[in-house]
C-alpha cells in the first residue's frame, strides 16, 4: 500500500485477512505431509548411504554409495563390482516392472477407450453396464488376486476348464506358476481390475465433447472411423493424457497383486516387491533402501519427462 | 449517507493495469450509475468500492474517512450481485438475516428488519422458501431485501438486471428507481452496460472508457453536452449520427454530430444534406427514417406520428439550430 | 433397416454383453465357489448348486477375521475422517485465496499421492518404531495419511474452485471470516462431494496392503487384504479356497453396495481427480 501513515488495527485488508486464514488453513496439512512423506523419503534415501540394518536402525554407518555400486580390487587383481547397480535380481526386477507397465497400460488404455465409446452411445441398460463395470473397480486388489488365483488355478480353475472345452489348449496351464504365464496371469488380473477406471476417464472425456461437433461430421458424411480419429481423439487426448499418466505412475509402483498372486515368482516380481523383499524379509535393510530410492528417482524422472514433453497441465491452473 | 471519494485511485493485476487512474465524487444520497462497454473496467471499479478487491494506489475516502484496507462488512456497504448469489442452502429469511447473525446483533432487531424488508419487497410470504423454489425476480427481491437489511450506507449493484427477461428488467428497473425515492439519503452505485438503465435511473452517469472516465454527468447533461465522441456514441438510442469527410468539413470539424430527432425535413433546395430514403422503421408512436446522404452510414431522422413517406423518396434535410455537434480529430468538441 | 444396419446393432450388444460378463463374472464366480465345500469345490459350476454356510462360518468363526475387520473399519474411518477434517480447510485456502507458489503447492501435493509408497516405506518404519506404534492400528493410520490427505485435498479442491465466485463475495460483504466461509457456506454446499471424497478416501484405505503387511506382526493387529492375502490352511499345498472365498464375498459386498449407491458422485469424484485436474 502507498501510504507510510501506521495502519489502525481493524484496517487490515481483505487481501491480507485471507492469506493469513490461508497460511493457518494450510500449514496443519503442510506439517502432517513432511511428517508422513518429505521426512520418512528423505530418511530412506539417508540409509540407503549406510548399512543399517532392521534389527539395529540407528547403528548404521555412513557408506557412501556401496549399496548401489562399489568397485574393490581383490589382492589378485581382479576387479569386483558390487550393488544395486550390478545386481542382476534388480534389473529383472527393472524389466519386469517396465514390460508390465507398458503392456498393462497400453491395454487398459485401448480396452478403456473402447468401453467409454460403447457407453457414450445411448442404449437401454446404460446405466446397468456403467455399474457393472464399477464391480472390478470396487473389489480390493487382494481379493481379486485371490480370485483370480482361483480362477487360474491349474487343476480345478474355471479358466482351463473353458479353454479345454473350447480346444484352445491341449492340457492344463498353472497359469501363476508357470514362468513362462506368469507375467500373462499378473497382467489379466491388473488389465480386468484397472480397465474400469480407464473407461470412466475416457467417458467423462467424451461426454465433455459437443454433441453437436458429431452431427455436423455426420451431415459432412465423414466416416466415423476418420471422426474417432480427427475429433474424438484430439479432443480428449488431454483428458486421457491424464488418466495415462496416473495409470503409469500405479503401475510402475505395483506391488499387492504381485505379491499375492505369484509370489515369488523371478518372471514376475517387481522394483517395489523385491525392495520391501530386501527391506524386511532379507534383513538387507540399507541394500532395499537403496532400491526404493532407486524407484523413486525412475519416476521422478519420467514424471517430469513426461509433463515436460506432453505439456500436461496437471495443476489445472491454466483453465482458472 | 455516505459520500465516496476516490482519488487518482489505480487497481494493477500483475502487469496489467485496469483502472487507470480515477478521481471521482459521488455525493450523499446520489445514484450514480458506472456505465461503459465491456471490459471498461466499470465492475472492477465497483468491486473496489467494495472492497472485495484492494486498490493498488491512490485513496478511496468514505465519509472523508480512509477505507483503502478496511473489510468490505466494515464499509456499511451492500452489494446486489449479477447472479443474486444467494445461499442455495438456506430460506429467504436466513439469506436475508445471515450477514445480522454474523454480526451478533439481537434476535428481536433481526427480525423486525428482516420482516419489515421483506414486506417492502412484497416477498414477506416467500420467507420459509429456499431460492430454488423462488423465480428469477424473486430471487432479484430477497437479493435486494438482503442489502436493505444490511441497512448500509451504499448501496452497491452489479449489472442487477441483467438475468431477467425483457419485461421484468421494465418492472425491477421500476422497483429500484422506487427504492431509491423511499431510501433517499441512501447512496446508490449501480453497474451496467445498457445506456438506457443508465439514462433513466441515474442522478449522474460516469461513463468509463478503458479504465478512464470518459465523463461524469446528469443524463440530460451527457445527452445534451457530451464531451467526446465516445460519450456521445454511447449515449442515446438510436445513436448519434455522425457525418466525417466534406459534410464535416464544411462545418469546420472532423466529426459532425446530430441525433436523429434534431434532424428536420424540409422543402427540396433549403436543407443541409438530401438523399434516398432507404430504409424506414415505423414504431406506432415515432418513425425513423434511414437518409443515404453519401455519409459512412444513412442518417437517422425520428419524427412523430405515423410514417408517411415511401421508400426511395427523396428528401431534404436540416439540423435544428444549436443542437449540432461538432468534434476534432482529437475527438473533443469544438466549443 | 437394412441388413447392415441389424448386424452393427447385434454387435454392439454383442460388445455390451461380452463387457458385462467380464466385469462382473469373477466376482460372480467367488460367489458360487464360497457356497461350496470338500470335492464340490474342485468341479466347475455356472449356477449355485446348494447354499452351504460352512465357509461362512469357518470365516466368521475364527475370531481374528473379525477382528481384522473391526481393524480394517477402524484405521479407514479415522484416517479418512483426519484426512477431510485437514483437507477442507486446505482445499479451500488452494481452491479460493490468490497466493504466490499455489500452482507449485498444488503439483506437490499430486506428486505425494503418486508416490510410490516402497520409497517412504524405510524411513515410515523408523518412524513407527519410534513413535512405538508398530503392531498397532496407530501405524497404519498415520502411515495411510500418506495418500488419503493428498488425494482429498485435491478432490476437495476441484470441487471447491467450482463453487461460484459470488456467493462467496455475498458472504465476505455479510462480513464472514474465511473460517465462517468455509463452515457456514460451503460447507453446506459441499457435503456431497465430502461423503464421494471421503468414500474414495476410505476404499483406498481399506485395500491398502503394503503398509499394512509391513507394520504389522500379529494376526489379531491384521487388517482384511493382509489377513485374506496371508490365509492359509493347515500346510502349505492345502490352499483353502473355500474359506478364502467366503470373506472375499464377505468383505466386497459391503464395498459393492457402497459403490453402487453412490455411482454417480464416485464417477464424478474419479473423474473431478484426474480429468478435470
Amino acid at each position: 500500500m502507498t501510504t507510510s501513515l501506521t495502519p489502525p488495527r481493524r484496517e487490515r485488508s481483505l487481501q491480507d485477512q485471507r492469506a493469513r486464514a490461508a497460511f493457518w488453513f494450510l500449514a496443519p496439512m503442510l506439517v502432517m505431509l513432511f511428517c508422513v512423506a518429505a521426512w520418512p523419503l528423505f530418511r530412506s534415501i539417508y540409509f540407503s548411504f549406510t548399512d543399517t540394518t532392521l534389527s539395529n536402525l540407528y547403528g548404521g554407518k555412513w557408506i557412501g554409495f556401496d549399496n548401489y555400486l562399489s568397485r574393490r580390487e581383490l589382492s589378485s587383481g581382479r576387479v569386483l563390482w558390487r550393488g544395486t547397480l550390478v545386481d542382476p535380481a534388480w534389473w529383472n526386477a527393472f524389466w519386469n516392472t517396465v514390460r508390465f507397465s507398458v503392456v498393462s497400460v497400453t491395454i487398459e488404455t485401448i480396452l478403456g477407450m473402447l468401453v467409454a465409446l460403447v457407453l457414450n452411445a445411448e442404449f437401454k441398460g446404460r446405466g446397468f453396464v456403467r455399474a457393472a463395470i464399477l464391480v472390478p473397480w470396487a473389489i480390493p486388489t487382494i481379493v481379486s488376486a485371490k480370485m483370480w488365483g482361483w480362477m487360474l488355478n491349474d487343476q480345478f480353475g474355471i479358466i482351463n476348464d473353458i479353454l479345454l472345452n473350447l480346444h484352445i489348449i491341449d492340457q492344463k496351464v498353472a497359469w501363476a506358476a508357470n514362468i513362462n504365464t506368469a507375467m500373462f496371469a499378473v497382467l489379466i488380473v491388473d488389465v480386468w481390475k484397472t480397465t474400469p477406471f480407464m473407461a470412466l476417464l475416457c467417458l467423462a472425456g467424451l461426454q465433455m465433447i459437443p454433441r453437436d461437433i458429431y452431427e455436423a461430421a455426420k451431415i459432412d458424411g465423414v466416416h466415423p472411423v476418420r471422426v474417432f480419429f480427427k475429433i474424438t481423439l484430439p479432443l480428449v487426448r488431454p483428458a486421457l493424457m491424464v488418466a495415462v499418466i496416473f495409470r503409469i505412475l500405479d503401475a510402475l509402483r505395483i506391488f499387492d497383486l504381485i505379491y499375492v498372486l505369484t509370489p515369488n515368482s523371478d518372471a514376475t516380481k517387481t522394483m517395489s516387491i523385491i525392495a520391501r523383499q530386501n527391506l524386511i524379509e532379507f534383513d538387507k535393510f540399507a541394500y532395499g533402501s537403496a532400491q526404493s530410492t532407486l524407484l523413486f528417482l525412475i519416476i521422478a524422472i519420467f514424471v517430469m519427462l513426461y509433463i515436460w514433453i506432453g505439456r500436461v497441465d496437471l495443476s489445472g491452473e491454466s483453465g482458472k | 449517507m455516505a459520500n465516496i471519494q476516490l482519488k487518482a485511485v489505480r487497481k494493477a493485476y500483475g502487469a496489467v493495469e485496469v483502472i487507470k487512474g480515477i478521481d471521482l465524487d459521488i455525493k450523499k444520497g446520489e445514484f450514480m450509475v458506472f456505465v461503459g462497454p465491456s471490459g471498461c473496467g466499470k465492475s472492477t471499479l465497483l468491486r473496489l468500492i467494495s472492497g472485495l478487491e484492494s486498490i493498488t494506489s491512490g485513496d478511496m475516502l468514505f465519509d472523508s474517512e480512509r477505507v483503502n484496507n478496511v473489510l468490505p462488512s466494515q464499509r456499511g456497504i451492500a452489494m446486489v450481485f449479477q447472479s443474486y448469489a444467494l445461499y442455495p442452502h438456506m430460506n429467504v429469511y436466513d439469506n436475508m438475516a445471515f450477514g445480522m447473525k454474523l454480526a451478533k446483533s439481537s434476535k428481536e432487531e433481526m427480525d423486525v428488519r428482516v420482516r419489515k424488508a421483506a414486506q417492502l419487497l412484497q416477498i414477506d410470504h416467500l420467507l420459509d422458501r429456499l431460492p430454488k423454489q423462488l423465480s428469477g425476480g424473486q430471487r432479484q427481491r430477497v437479493a435486494i431485501g438482503r442489502a436493505i437489511v444490511r441497512d448500509p450506507r451504499v448501496f452497491l449493484f452489479d449489472e442487477p438486471l441483467s438475468n431477467l427477461d425483457a419485461a421484468l428488467r421494465v418492472q425491477t428497473r421500476l422497483e429500484i428507481a422506487k427504492l431509491h425515492h423511499d431510501m433517499s439519503d441512501v447512496t446508490m452505485i449501480y453497474v451496467t452496460h445498457d445506456q438506457v438503465e443508465a439514462m433513466t435511473l441515474a442522478d449522474r452517469i460516469c461513463v468509463l472508457r478503458d479504465g478512464k472516465v470518459e465523463q461524469v454527468g446528469t443524463p440530460s447533461e451527457l445527452y445534451e453536452t457530451p464531451n467526446s465522441l465516445f460519450v456521445a456514441g454511447f449515449i442515446g438510442s438510436p445513436k448519434m449520427n455522425f457525418l466525417t469527410g466534406d459534410h464535416a468539413a464544411k462545418y469546420n470539424c472532423s466529426t459532425l454530430g446530430i441525433r436523429s430527432e434534431h434532424i428536420t425535413i424540409v422543402p427540396e433546395g433549403q436543407g443541409a444534406w438530401s438523399g434516398k430514403v432507404v430504409h424506414a422503421e415505423d414504431l406506432g408512436s415515432d418513425n425513423y427514417l434511414f437518409v443515404e446522404v453519401g455519409s459512412d452510414e444513412p442518417l437517422i431522422v425520428r419524427r412523430a406520428g405515423k410514417l408517411d413517406i415511401k421508400l426511395g423518396t427523396q428528401v431534404a434535410l436540416a439540423p435544428q439550430d444549436g443542437k449540432l455537434h461538432r468534434f476534432g480529430a482529437d475527438g473533443k468538441p469544438i466549443a | 433397416m437394412t441388413a447392415m444396419d441389424i448386424f452393427k446393432r447385434t454387435m454392439f450388444y454383442f460388445a455390451v454383453v461380452v463387457i458385462v460378463v467380464v466385469a462382473v463374472f469373477p466376482f460372480y464366480y467367488a460367489v458360487i465357489t464360497s457356497f461350496k465345500t470338500g470335492t464340490a469345490l474342485f468341479r466347475v459350476d455356472y449356477l449355485i448348486t446348494k447354499l452351504d454356510w460352512t465357509n461362512y462360518a469357518a470365516v466368521l468363526g475364527g475370531r481374528n477375521f473379525i477382528r481384522s475387520i473391526f481393524n480394517s473399519v477402524f484405521i479407514a474411518t479415522t484416517t479418512v475422517a483426519f484426512a477431510l477434517l485437514l483437507a477442507v480447510t486446505a482445499s479451500y485456502a488452494l481452491a479460493r485465496v490468490r497466493f504466490r507458489g499455489r500452482g507449485l503447492l498444488l503439483m506437490v501435493i499430486l506428486a505425494v499421492s503418486m508416490f510410490p509408497q516402497i520409497a517412504v516405506l524405510a524411513g515410515l518404519f523408523e518412524l513407527v518404531r519410534f513413535l512405538g506404534i508398530y503392531n498397532t492400528p496407530y501405524a497404519m493410520i498415520l502411515s495411510y495419511t500418506i495418500f488419503t490427505l493428498p488425494f482429498t485435498v485435491w478432490v476437495l479442491t476441484t470441487f471447491m474452485r467450482d463453487l461460484p465466485i459470488e456467493i462467496e463475495e455475498a458472504a465476505i460483504v455479510d462480513g464472514a471470516t474465511p473460517w465462517v466461509i468455509i463452515t457456514k457456506v460451503f460447507m453446506p454446499l459441499l457435503w456431497p462431494a465430502l461423503v464421494t471424497t471421503g468414500l474414495l478416501a476410505f476404499i483406498g484405505a481399506w485395500n491398502e496392503f503394503l503398509f499394512a503387511l509391513t507394520f504389522t506382526a500379529s494376526e489379531t493387529q491384521r487388517t482384511v487384504p493382509v489377513a485374506i492375502g496371508l490365509l492359509s490352511g493347515a500346510s502349505q499345498q492345502e490352499i483353502p479356497w473355500g474359506p478364502i472365498m467366503a470373506a472375499s464375498v464377505i468383505v466386497t459386498v459391503p464395498l459393492i453396495v457402497l459403490v453402487l449407491i453412490f455411482q454417480r458422485k464416485i464417477v464424478a469424484g474419479l473423474t473431478a481427480g484426474g480429468v478435470k485436474g
